[in-house]
């Protein structure tokens, strides 16, 4: 596929289109960036909501049944679901879609899995870029589902508007509800397979703990009982996530957001350009092959000779 | 192409056959060759599986069948794939499949079929090698 027919087929939300753009971002394909730029005019319209939650506690299940229900509101729906990628071999078993067959034949619906290949943070690397993609495919919504988190994988919070936290009915006590990380990102609490016992306990330590977070922000994380099998609840938890973006809408901080991301994003697309543009320069050369063998003998430090070789290459630069 | 590109493969079990343990075992051993599996679970129409296959954009679709109505399932996912232009996807089967039928499913484009007692390291092998790079 030429690259403007991809993009012309991403845009006209062709499936196989969009499929073989997201592979090509996952596999770092040189042809990204210069796609990406294309479409991007076309993006940030999509309500991005993030689900994330231990592993088992339900999310894949809970993103089928949100699916159901927001395809019932006349939404159309991407799904991007990230599973682990082995630290050893770097394969992966990406078993999401198992929960996901009630919309297998729905054309809009799009199901995508990844594996996280070697990122940490609960998604992949490529996630974002991902999400853009979907995004620049017209739908309404974007579901991105993280691994299985455990407290510190909160880098969702980057990218969705709308973070639901699942958990369940007796997981820890509630000191756990208190420990800095996953606890803090969520907008929306969805305590998951309710019809266990402890799901009411559950309930108010989320609320308790709440209840003692100094918080300046005017949205008070509702914290939502859900049953993934029967869909209780579930009605319920969209109404709390379309309500949770009117806030963002009306309170400013979508715009606030918006123009963070995008500090941020340029910020790391510039790092990155131009970290690669000085090492392709440097690696190689006798001058920084000599360099690391003399900071390995201690007769520099690296600290000075990262100085040298800055100044002097933003030097040439001048040139 | 980058040199990072993984391998993607749709292991899927069409029909109502309950028997998955064979395409478990499978889709370990893809993995574990440093592939990406797509493991979808049991009781897929081939229109789910070929769906499934565009969505993840695999280089290949591992079907296995042990029910006996290969000869119904497999050459209908090879049609919907023709339909949806998208034919270039490698195509393997395992299960329980007579000598006679694979020479049919070959003829209907099933590029390899692997019965009962098929080193992994083959699958893996055949897979690598002939996979659209």
């Amino acid at each position: 596929m030429s690259e403007d027919k991809l993009i012309e087929g991403v845009l006209s939300g062709k499936r196989r289109a969009l499929a073989r753009l997201i592979s090509l971002i996952e596999d770092e394909d040189s042809s990204v960036s210069r796609i990406l730029a294309k479409l991007y005019r076309h993006t940030g319209k999509a309500h991005i909501i993030g689900v994330t939650g231990p592993p088992g506690s339900g999310k894949s299940t809970l993103v089928t049944r949100l699916t159901t229900e927001l395809r019932s509101r006349g939404l159309t729906i991407g799904i991007i679901c990230v599973d682990p990628s082995s630290p050893f071999t770097g394969g992966a078993l990406l078993g999401d879609r198992i929960r996901m067959q009630e919309h297998a034949l729905d054309k809009e619906v799009f199901v995508r899995s990844m594996g996280t290949r070697g990122h940490l943070g609960g998604l992949a690397r490529s996630t974002s870029d991902a999400v853009r993609a979907v995004d620049a495919a017209g739908k309404d919504i974007v579901l991105v589902e993280t691994v299985g988190a455990g407290q510190s994988e909160v880098e969702v919070v980057e990218i969705a508007h709308t973070v639901l936290v699942t958990d369940v009915p007796g997981s820890g006590d509630d000191i756990q509800a208190i420990k800095a990380g996953i606890m803090e990102i969520a907008d929306i609490f969805v305590v998951n397979k309710a019809d266990l016992p402890g799901a009411d306990k559950k309930v108010t330590e989320i609320n308790a703990m709440l209840d003692i977070a100094p918080t300046s922000d005017k949205w008070r994380p509702p914290v939502m009982k859900t049953n993934g099998r029967t869909g209780e609840g579930i009605s319920e938890l969209v109404d709390e996530i379309q309500e949770h973006m009117a806030y963002l809408k009306s309170s400013g901080v979508l715009e606030h957001k918006g123009l963070q991301r995008s500090k941020d994003e340029l910020e790391q697309i510039m790092e990155y350009k131009l970290t690669r543009e000085l090492m392709t320069k440097l690696q190689g050369t006798p001058e920084f092959d000599q360099a690391i063998k003399r900071i390995a003998r201690r007769d520099v430090d690296p600290y000075t000779i990262a100085e040298r070789l800055i100044t002097k290459f933003l030097a040439s630069c001048r040139e | 192409m980058s040199s990072s590109k993984k391998i993607r493969v749709l292991v899927a079990k069409p029909g109502l056959d309950g028997h998955d343990r064979g395409a478990k075992v499978v889709a370990r051993a893809l993995r574990d060759a440093g592939m990406e599996v797509i493991y979808t679970g049991l009781r897929q129409t081939p229109e789910m599986i070929v769906e499934a296959a565009i969505q993840e954009d695999v280089d290949v679709i591992g079907m296995s069948i042990l029910s006996g109505a290969h000869m119904a399932l497999f050459p209908k996912v090879m049609e919907l794939l023709k339909a949806e232009d998208a034919d270039d996807i490698l195509v393997v089967g395992g299960g329980i499949i007579p000598e006679d039928d694979i020479t049919e499913l070959k003829k209907c484009g099933i590029n390899e079929i692997f019965g009962p007692g098929t080193p992994l390291e083959d699958i893996v092998k055949y897979i690598r090698e002939n996979v659209n790079a």
